[in-house]
């Protein structure tokens, strides 16, 4: 039996690097407050895993409680839209409704098709489930607070962890042995594989200017004012933050980009079969993936949680952050109840033919401002800021040409 | 041997990636043989990790989970019907494959036998630096710029042949 608290259990383990902070949580926090006799033998190395799981349980136990929020918010909003009042019932305004919800779908009878892969059946929501909450693990929410994850590698991480969640999907839309759920997983998987591209292609852009994949360097970096934020550093961030927004809607399969689960056509897509929790479980993992999604774009290009105003903390900090995320969420609800379904034709041409060929546009003229432009300075922004708005004036006259036209003839 | 975190987490992700794999090989439902596959995938990323290879471990999940085993399930499904498979193996082809597996188990080992045991290897005191930068230096400018080029002209070949051969000739 090994003497699992004692030194010579964990003799010389390096993990990474030793300025870890939840290294340094152990040292300053938890040794000084034990008693004597155990201070001394502390483990450090395992104390820091201890931590960092305990922090990743953190967020596992509060990440849930954002769609609470969030699916009562998508309520009341397309109430509004429509001229209703939404839920209003349980609690005041209709404010448990949520809650009342989630109790209910507990008790639900959680039937398992019998034709099905049992096996994929039960194990699918989870993969999905737990791939969203892992992106949660490298977005830096405010100065100071500690990311769980601060890799390197971040907005990689990112990008190679929500990737995964393309293969949640597809195991439950097989395993349900149902033919909308197949259809709606390969819709599904299509979609989210194709969109991926220009999505990652934007995301590089940003790359390219801060010169680092790192979550807190791409923040660090956009500190001194609304103008230092990415989008506005150069014209081209500024046509992929569009793209990158874009994108990350059809990535989360929310309308106008919602075919994977078009009623109309599918059912619910590959989540027909599921009932009770575990369907519950996707649908927060939906809703945790829009609130993740905005907090990325946020991060990379709307200056993370810097402030509106260089050296004040008006709109920055925590709140900033999350006001500014709630505010992309918001854009996203508000597409969702405005604009009609796509078909699955105009979906790709969409992502092939434009979003990704404007991507690599936007590649080559970052990198050829980031050679005439070496630093960033009073000029370069203002150059940008200024193409900026002599291209969304053109656009804007360009758009209302267009529009006053009649419509092209639909394809027989 | 010396009992540490570092001896678990290394036999943990060994034991998922091995465990894993030969489910992919002894499993006969193709489906189930593909989802192994992407547990012996996350299994060597984990090894990456443990390697300090952050980046190349992200590249492993985001090109061989996130794109080949999806596309692998795409082919999977579009012609299911036969999932549970009994492959008949002719006599030649067990000796031809055996031959081979034989040659290439002997090439493994004898590159495991000439490198040192990773149990021996010291913390030699350098911190842990990113390899993002020194990757990206290496593909573009110094030796692995043509490798890198002929890959990519390799996949744009590919491509347009895909392209060439699912394509229809419309009339109208």
């Amino acid at each position: 039996m090994p003497e699992i608290f004692s030194e010579g259990f964990f003799p010389n383990i390096n993990l990474q690097d030793e300025t870890n902070w939840a290294t340094d949580f152990v040292r300053d926090v938890i040794i000084p407050r034990l008693p004597e006799a155990v201070a001394g033998h502390f483990p450090v190395e395992l104390g820091t895993v201890l931590v960092m799981v305990a922090f990743a349980g953190i967020f596992v136990a509060v990440v849930p409680l954002l769609p609470l929020v969030l699916v009562l918010a998508e309520r009341k909003v397309a109430a509004r839209f429509q001229n209703r009042t939404g839920p209003m019932r349980v609690g005041p305004w209709g404010t448990l409704q949520t809650l009342a919800d989630g109790i209910k779908l507990i008790f639900k009878e959680d039937y398992i098709p019998p034709q099905g892969d049992k096996l994929l059946f039960l194990l699918a929501p989870y993969i999905i489930f737990a791939c969203s909450f892992a992106v949660f693990a490298a977005i830096p929410f405010g100065d100071g607070i500690p990311i769980p994850g601060d890799f390197n590698i971040g907005i990689f991480y990112i990008m190679a962890i929500s990737s995964v969640i393309v293969m949640g999907v597809i195991m439950a839309g097989w395993s349900s042995n149902s033919k909308w759920s197949l259809l709606g997983s390969l819709r599904s998987a299509a979609q989210i594989v194709s969109y991926e591209i220009p999505l990652g292609l934007s995301i590089l852009t940003v790359v390219m200017l801060v010169e680092s994949l790192g979550m807190q360097q791409i923040v660090a970096s956009q500190d001194g004012g609304i103008f230092t934020w990415l989008i506005f550093r150069t014209p081209f961030t500024f046509i992929a933050f569009f793209i990158f927004f874009i994108s990350s809607i059809a990535e989360v399969n929310r309308t106008p980009f919602d075919l994977p689960e078009a009623e109309s056509e599918i059912v619910a897509g590959f989540h027909t079969e599921y009932s009770g929790m575990r369907f519950a479980l996707f649908f927060i993992a939906e809703y945790a993936n829009m609130f993740a999604v905005s907090a990325i774009g946020v991060t990379l290009f709307l200056g993370g949680w810097q402030g509106v105003l260089p050296g004040y903390d008006f709109l920055g900090g925590f709140p900033g952050f999350v006001i500014k995320t709630l505010g992309l969420v918001f854009l996203m609800m508000w597409l969702r109840w405005t604009l009609p379904r796509l078909r699955v034709d105009q979906l790709m041409n969409l992502c092939w033919k434009y979003f990704i060929p404007i991507s690599f546009f936007n590649i080559l003229g970052t990198g050829v401002w980031g050679l005439i432009f070496r630093h960033d300075d009073v000029w370069s922004i203002g150059i940008s800021c200024a193409i900026i708005y002599v291209g969304l004036i053109s656009a804007y006259a360009v758009a209302g040409r267009s529009l006053a036209r009649k419509p092209e003839p639909q394809p027989s | 041997m010396e009992f540490t975190l570092k001896t678990f987490i290394f036999y943990g992700f060994a034991l998922i990636t091995i465990a894993s794999a030969l489910a992919v090989v002894t499993v006969r439902n193709i489906v189930h043989a593909a989802f192994a596959l992407m547990v012996t995938l996350f299994g060597v990323a984990g090894l990456y990790v443990f390697l300090q290879a952050d980046f190349l471990a992200a590249t492993q999940v985001i090109v061989y989970v996130g794109g080949i085993l999806v596309l692998i399930l795409f082919g999977v499904m579009m012609t299911s019907g036969r999932l549970e498979m009994r492959i008949h193996i002719e006599r030649g082809q067990l000796l031809l494959g055996g031959g081979i597996s034989l040659a290439l188990l002997m090439l493994l080992l004898t590159v495991i036998a000439n490198t040192p045991k990773w149990e021996n290897l010291t913390d030699d005191g350098t911190a842990f630096e990113p390899t993002t930068k020194r990757i990206g230096e290496l593909i573009l400018n110094e030796k692995f710029l043509l490798p890198f080029e002929v890959a990519s002209v390799l996949l744009l070949v590919a491509l347009i042949g895909a392209a060439l051969i699912s394509r229809k000739e419309v009339r109208d």
